[in-house]
């Protein structure tokens, strides 16, 4: 563990009663000021490692530190440094924005005068200050989701953890809020820990981030790293047909460094997308698999994910990247 | 504890202007008392003339009762908040900051006992207007609030501890109604004690809705004020009883996340 490891987790492990096992042996670490993501699907663990990291629920095994205390042996000293924005959202909503801000703050023993400075320049800040005197049950999503993060920052913590931050807000909303956490990573004085299950969104906001899936980390580090691992590019060839049949078909041509079966779509990743095409779409017309659509594209996340866990990633509300090119290829 | 004090504090003015944002509810509480002293008290009228009855009028008689049957119920409900706080994850958002756990239960007791103190003043003024009369005045009338308070401090105790444990609306409400009105009957609200059949009489004395109601109805009509010592007693103690079930419900409900 050095210095500027904020948050360090240890092979954490949980099994909820009833059998299900959210974490199985989870490990990454945070430095200090960055934004890392935690990207995967639902049900990959991510509310459980959050949860355990905010002191709410305890692991099986495995060890936690949050800004250099034990989250199992200091719980206290923990909560005193953190900021946890929940999935639901957790704001008062027969309060007004202000007294909802005022009670987490007096309950995160801020002082009187200090705490009503704060919550004036958070309301500002987040665009709030016309609604800060309205009950949050008048509040749209996206006024409701920036409350919710005021509240997790009103105390300035060390770390915020974000759980699911976007989810279900529209996409101006969701922009606001990637512009807000941004520049609050410029100001460098929180490091933030997010889970999502949007890739633009741990492509957009993070320093670095693990892909988890089975409640294991799969693959970890910076979204650019990640993607320039992968070599090449990404062929989509959605097929008439048996999608296995014509993977058998791509294996091994020259140029094909991977050929992954989704639906009725074949992905092969190539190394040089132009000059593969006619190869990969005369093979498959000699395998007897007739081709309705192809798309090229540089490797994404989604790539990433699906280099490491053997299946495209699903996230719930995530737009079919790929299906939406495939029919604007067929189009043209 | 300086945590406690201020933490509870904190908490229950959330709850109390959560209560008077939703002044419906407030009116709702008291359609029922309103209905069993203006109907009741006209229906059973005569019942007074029965042998042993001992009180000249049904609703001098009534009105302690329904001030202690309101009490039992609407604090009886109490838990229904702690439980909406479960499911919009407040409670979550609480559990992550410093918060003194003990004031998240006490802040709840509180407010229920604080809203039994304002439904007993209103009814006990309803019961005026009805044409009861209060032989011994003020001094009774506070002895009844404050009877009717520690018994709502038990019941929302157990409510808030049983919303902990089952977590699940439907299960309070079911627990709610098949004890709701059984201990309201086998108690001395609607009738004399000694008309009782000596059965219901012998399960009345461990209801601590029956001793509210002994209490409350002999704090403004009689002058056994040790009876009601007593029975305040027995209450409290309920109360501390019902505050640890409560308590250790909250440890449990956190050791289970």
């Amino acid at each position: 563990m050095r210095a500027s490891d904020t948050i360090v987790v240890e092979d954490l492990t949980k099994r909820y009663r009833g059998g299900v096992q959210a974490l199985a042996g989870i490990s990454f670490t945070v430095r200090e000021g960055e934004i890392y993501g935690l990207l995967g699907p639902n049900g990959a663990g991510k509310s459980t490692t959050v949860r355990i990291l905010a002191t709410l629920t305890r692991p099986d095994s495995g060890r936690a530190v949050v800004a250099g205390h034990d989250v199992l042996r200091e719980p206290g000293q923990v909560r005193r440094k953190i900021g946890y924005v929940a999935q639901a959202s957790g704001v008062d909503r027969w309060a007004t924005g202000r007294e909802n801000l005022l009670l987490q703050g007096h309950l995160e023993r801020m002082p009187g005068r200090e705490l009503r400075r704060r919550v004036d320049e958070l309301l500002e800040q987040l665009g709030l200050q016309d609604a800060a005197d309205r009950l949050v049950n008048t509040y749209s999503g996206g006024m409701r989701r920036r409350l919710d993060i005021a509240m997790g920052l009103v105390h300035r913590p060390a770390v915020l953890f974000l759980d699911e931050p976007t989810t279900g807000l529209d996409p101006e909303s969701r922009a606001l809020l990637w512009a807000d956490l941004q520049r609050l990573r410029a100001e460098g004085s929180v490091t933030i820990l997010l889970t999502t299950h949007y890739l633009e969104e741990a492509d957009r906001l993070c320093d670095r981030l693990a892909i988890i899936d089975h409640g294991r980390v799969i693959v970890e580090g910076t979204p650019a790293g990640l993607k320039a691992e992968l070599r090449g590019d990404r062929v989509t060839l959605e097929v008439e047909g048996n999608a296995s049949q014509a993977v058998r078909a791509l294996d091994g041509l020259p140029g094909v460094l991977e050929a992954v079966p989704n639906g009725t779509e074949v992905i092969a990743r190539v190394s040089e997308g132009a000059t593969a095409i006619p190869l990969l779409v005369t093979a498959l017309e000699r395998a007897g698999v007739a081709v309705s659509a192809v798309t090229l594209s540089r490797p994404s996340l989604d790539d990433v994910y699906l280099h490491y866990t053997g299946h495209r990633y699903r996230g719930e509300g995530e737009p079919e990247e790929a299906s939406l090119a495939a029919g604007a290829a067929r189009r043209a | 504890m300086g945590w406690f004090v201020s933490d509870t504090f904190q908490l229950l003015l959330r709850h109390v202007k959560t209560t008077l944002r939703i002044p419906i509810w407030i009116l709702v509480t008291l359609v029922q008392p309103v209905i069993w002293l203006a109907l009741y008290g006209q229906l059973f009228r005569r019942i007074v003339d029965l042998p042993g009855f001992q009180v000249a009028s049904y609703i001098d008689f009534l009105t302690p009762g329904v001030v202690i049957m309101t009490a039992f119920f609407g604090s009886a409900w109490s838990g229904m908040g702690l439980l909406s706080d479960l499911n919009e994850g407040v409670m979550s958002r609480l559990l992550a900051t410093p918060v003194s756990r003990g004031a998240i239960i006490a802040a709840r007791v509180l407010h229920a006992a604080l809203t039994v103190v304002v439904q007993s003043s209103l009814i006990l003024g309803l019961g005026l207007l009805l044409g009861a009369s209060f032989a011994n005045g003020l001094a009774g009338s506070l002895a009844v609030v404050l009877v009717a308070a520690l018994l709502g401090s038990g019941f929302s105790a157990v409510s808030n501890g049983l919303a902990l444990l089952a977590r699940r609306e439907e299960t309070l409400i079911s627990v709610i109604n098949f004890f709701g009105l059984p201990l309201t009957f086998l108690s001395s609200a609607f009738i004399a004690s000694v008309l009782m059949p000596g059965w219901i009489r012998a399960i009345a004395r461990f209801n601590p809705v029956n001793w509210a109601v002994e209490a409350a109805r002999e704090a403004v009509l009689g002058s056994d004020w040790a009876m009601v010592l007593s029975r305040a007693s027995l209450l409290a103690l309920f109360a501390v009883v019902c505050g640890v079930f409560a308590t250790r419900a909250f440890v449990t409900y956190q050791r289970s996340l």
